[in-house]
């Protein structure tokens, strides 16, 4: 254990405005240069757009002050400067087809932006969302099944991830990644020392009990499920990739990536043979440049092909905003956003993009390891993950690394539900990295009133866990830091390997 | 739970290089590839964004670019339709582009390396980059009179200026309007181009230059006669045989004249009167006598057997080798029937070589090339193909081919108080068709101004009793009047 260093901890908020004014700057040049480009004159509202973008920022920057001074200063910015990007490209979209989603996606962005600072309002302490844990699963289970509701799902693009309310369209299953991702946490957090200490060791590897087996058989079957009846390849991996991720965070047993991989695998090469439509994804994959494949109707590699034209049409520089045509791409402003980006921006551009998304994701993963509760570093951990692991399954399949599902990039692509559920996770992102940036000590509001013994209490759960306890466990453990002596529920969450 | 969060970060890490690796493999690896896609429309997009140059003939547009609100941003028109659709080909989203269009794509797109400066200065003065204008030579009156002259008939027209080689007609019918190529109504482009694919007498193909090939008949002599001429052992005035039927060694058949007639008194004529008349009988045997090396030498100076382009690539005219040629393989090709196949403009090329003393210019159809600032970028400099003949020959020709128009086969080329020279045609192609009619020639004899080819395919509207005199003689004086009237 390294000594405990007593030094200024600085809140950020200084470098976070910083940030934030550049963030800005790049959106708000980016909606200019597309008017530019495209029409050859600064487009008129460039004025309201930047004050209103402006406005948001900087609420969302007071909120932080006032109540998570100690936040990452980083995520914020980032986010803000790959929503801004967005809405450029989603503007100057319209511009070429004549097309008004820029105004909705602005809408959308204030929606969200509003509803994350309410979050960060009105959640003082992410604990507190453990004691929601199964509440969380039937939310989850519920969002992800809704479209299957007769009358309520719509069937749109072939794929029935999307539910109808009045006017407006929603992909549930982007609210329920959180839902799930909560109830993953608070699981695992529970039941990590049954899942990684019972069960036989075979070549090395820590082989969970049948019955353990349980609830990863639970969330195999229910990706799958959604991957048949829904036709969604995407939302599956997605919701699969989370679990796993957590699974393996929480137990750090290998044989569970590994169990859990084949598992998708072979579920997915089962699928792909019994269900055409999943089969033609996977001939769209391989051999997307022949012929026939590029032709087919339904279910041919066009759309793809046309990206990847246009992806290659931009080059390394990129066409410049509003001077390629991205609007030849089926999908564009949505599915296909990064290789609008990748048009105009080039690759410069877009390994720009995708450095922020890098910078963002493990901005997530640093809050996670700072955090000092298992709930909050599982939390943490897979909601920064479920962002990149988003982000490679949307562009990788737009290059052609991965068999392309329908899938939204984060922040970028045109999408109401996306986008909130995105502002949601950054919400508690920083939520979360606010207390694992608070110096020791320094205690906020009400959370020191109202101790977190409160929230089901893990101490119960101490005897079930079964198994020999490692002593390597503890030295490993310690790495976490342990000045938390405010906090004795997380001192006992950590130090349960040891008390067992 | 911190050292599976870092492995994870370490996940999170190699997932985005590996995005970062595919993307870099995409837009810079395959980048090429993909842009050169037969099913990537972005480069013709790219080509249609920007202003393509026009193609002018004396001054006038007959091909431009008009800004469209649809995605191609340009539509190109070709203003008098289907007359110049042998020259200018068209250019089209979904057929391609033919012709002048696509023989200096490089130019009208502005692309070409000719045109880098002016593209570094459009760059640095932030103008939009603009193709380049392309000036025929052709001679608007010219062409017109050789489409109206050849009508209905399937056929084609070249005019030369033998002194430089320029073209100055070049029509070939039936011919097509590129408009209904160019639509961007692709549909529409597509039935179009489909339609004229499968019309008969195919008017895609441009008879003037490439696709088939003619047997030249009767115009061949001239060929025949120079070699003869160069030969030194002939002059204009040389008595050959002239026998009503020539026997054709090791064979049972014989050459006979056209309608059975016979030339000169007893059975010999003069090398010129064979011209004047056409005589078919003289000609085989001059032929045999003159011998296949000396023949095949002969056109090849004209320029058989070699491509050319002007800028348009022209195919290859064609003389049989010697070891296709027995004797009589070779008296037939002497008078220009069996194997020995031409396109219209190496027929042009041999009377414009015969009108200029001797000496053929390479023949072209851009004079000049300008950018869009009127900035001459490139002008064609008449220059020498070939010396085919002697001056001496050239003028012993020359009064043979007048004689022809003043009183032999080709009198219906006459122009009033212009001395014609020329030369008539016509070839049997098989015993159930009508034979081509064909007509070279110049004028004025002793300045020529122009030189002509015209072939009418089988005969044209006269069929079976067409002569290249009847037929394609009345063409060749319509065009070369126009030429001289301007």
């Amino acid at each position: 254990m390294a000594t405990v260093q007593p030094h200024r901890v600085r809140p950020g908020r200084g470098i976070e405005l910083g940030l934030l004014a550049l963030a800005l700057a790049i959106g708000i040049a980016a909606y200019a240069l597309v008017g530019i480009g495209v029409t050859g004159e600064v487009p008129a509202d460039v004025v309201g757009y930047g004050v209103g973008m402006t406005v948001l920022g900087l609420g969302l920057h007071a909120v932080l002050r006032w109540r998570a001074p100690y936040a990452d200063p980083v995520i914020m910015p980032a986010v803000v400067a790959l929503n801004g990007i967005g809405l450029a490209m989603i503007y100057r979209l319209d511009l070429a087809e004549d097309a008004s989603f820029a105004t909705r996606q602005l809408g959308w962005t204030a929606v969200s932006v509003v509803l994350a600072g309410a979050v960060i309002v009105l959640l003082r302490d992410h604990r507190t969302l453990r004691r929601y844990t199964y509440t969380a699963m039937i939310a989850g289970l519920v969002l992800v099944v809704l479209p299957l509701v007769p009358g309520l799902g719509a069937q749109i693009n072939g794929a029935n991830i999307w539910i109808r309310l009045g006017p407006f369209s929603l992909q549930p299953a982007e609210l329920g990644k959180i839902a799930l991702a909560v109830f993953f946490a608070g699981y695992l957090v529970t039941n990590r020392d049954t899942l990684a200490l019972a069960g036989p060791k075979v070549l090395g590897l820590q082989l969970p009990r049948i019955r353990d087996l349980g609830p990863i058989i639970i969330a195999w079957a229910a990706s799958l499920a959604v991957l048949v009846s829904e036709r969604d390849l995407g939302t599956s991996l997605l919701f699969f990739g989370l679990f796993v991720a957590m699974l393996y965070v929480a137990t750090e047993r290998l044989s569970w990536v590994l169990i859990g991989l084949s598992m998708f695998v072979v579920g997915a090469g089962v699928a792909a043979s019994a269900f055409p439509h999943v089969g033609a994804r996977f001939d769209v994959w391989l051999h997307a440049l022949d012929h026939d494949i590029f032709n087919r109707s339904p279910g041919g590699s066009g759309q793809l092909v046309r990206g990847l034209f246009g992806l290659a049409s931009g080059g390394l520089f990129g066409t410049g905003w509003g001077a390629g045509r991205p609007d030849l791409v089926p999908y564009a402003e949505s599915d296909f956003i990064f290789a609008s980006l990748g048009e105009e921006l080039g690759l410069t551009g877009v390994l720009a993009i995708l450095l922020v998304y890098l910078v963002l994701a493990e901005r997530g993963m640093r809050t996670a390891i700072g955090v000092r509760d298992g709930f909050g570093k599982l939390l943490a951990g897979g909601l920064a993950f479920v962002v990149a692991f988003q982000c490679f399954v949307v562009v990788g399949g737009i290059t052609r690394i991965i068999p392309l599902t329908g899938l939204t990039t984060p922040f970028l692509a045109y999408g109401g539900s996306s986008l909130l559920a995105n502002w949601i996770i950054v919400a508690l992102l920083l939520r979360i990295s606010d207390d694992a940036r608070r110096p020791p000590g320094v205690v906020q509001g009400h959370v020191a009133a109202t101790p977190p013994h409160g929230s089901p209490a893990p101490v119960q759960i101490v005897g079930s866990a079964g198994g020999p306890a490692r002593p390597s466990r503890s030295a490993r453990e310690a790495e976490a830091p342990q000045a938390s002596d405010t906090r004795p529920t997380e001192r006992i969450d950590e130090m349960r390997g040891d008390d067992a | 739970m911190n050292t599976p969060l870092r492995r994870l970060s370490l996940v999170v890490v190699t997932m985005f290089l590996v995005l970062m690796v595919g993307t870099s493999w995409v837009q810079f690896v395959q980048a090429d590839s993909l842009n050169n896609d037969s099913r990537n429309v972005r480069t013709l997009y790219r080509e249609f964004g920007n202003p393509r140059g026009p193609i002018i003939v004396a001054g006038t547009p007959i091909a431009w670019s008009e800004p469209v609100d649809d995605a191609f941003g340009y539509q190109r028109i070709y203003a008098p339709g289907a007359l110049y659709s042998s020259v200018t080909g068209f250019y089209s989203i979904v057929n391609g582009r033919t012709g002048i269009e696509s023989a200096e794509n490089d130019v009208l797109t502005g692309s070409s390396d000719s045109l880098f400066l002016s593209r570094v200065q459009d760059l640095i003065t932030g103008k939009q980059p603009q193709g380049s204008s392309v000036e025929l030579t052709l001679n608007p009156a010219a062409q017109q009179a050789a489409w109206d002259a050849l009508g209905d008939q399937v056929g084609a027209v070249v005019a030369l200026d033998p002194s430089t080689g320029a073209v100055l007609a070049l029509v070939s019918t039936p011919g097509f309007d590129p408009n209904s190529l160019a639509t961007h109504d692709i549909a529409a482009a597509r039935t179009a181009y489909s339609d004229l694919n499968a019309a008969p007498n195919d008017p895609l193909v441009d008879k003037a230059l490439k696709g088939k090939t003619y047997p030249p008949g009767s115009t061949f002599k001239l060929v025949t006669a120079a070699a003869a001429l160069e030969s030194g052992q002939y002059s204009a005035d040389s008595l050959i045989d002239a026998p009503d039927e020539l026997a054709l060694p090791q064979t049972s058949a014989t050459l006979r004249n056209y309608g059975g007639a016979s030339c000169g008194s007893g059975g010999q004529t003069t090398l010129s009167d064979a011209i004047r008349v056409s005589c078919n009988t003289a000609f085989g045997k001059l032929g045999m006598d003159v011998g296949a090396d000396a023949i095949r030498d002969q056109a090849k100076k004209f320029g058989f057997d070699e491509s050319l382009s002007i800028p348009m690539s022209v195919t290859k005219s064609y003389f049989p080798p010697n070891e296709d040629l027995d004797p009589a393989k070779l008296a037939k090709s002497a008078i220009g029937q069996q194997d020995v196949r031409v396109t219209p403009m190496q027929m042009a090329m041999i009377s414009a070589g015969i009108a200029n003393g001797g000496e053929v210019m390479t023949p072209y159809t851009v004079a000049t090339v300008r950018t869009a600032d009127l900035d001459v970028i490139s002008q064609t400099k008449p220059s020498v193909f070939r010396r085919a003949i002697s001056a001496q020959t050239a003028s012993a020709l020359t009064d043979m081919m007048v004689s022809v128009v003043d009183s032999g086969t080709g009198t219906s080329a006459k122009i009033p108080g212009v001395r014609v020279a020329g030369k008539t045609g016509t070839a049997e192609t098989t015993s159930d068709q009508s034979p081509h009619a064909w007509f070279t020639g110049f004028a004025p004899a002793d300045d020529p101004k122009v030189a002509v080819a015209v072939i009418v395919e089988h005969g044209g509207s006269t069929g079976n009793e067409a002569t290249g005199g009847k037929v394609a003689a009345p063409i060749a004086k319509a065009v070369m009047q126009a030429v001289l009237g301007s």
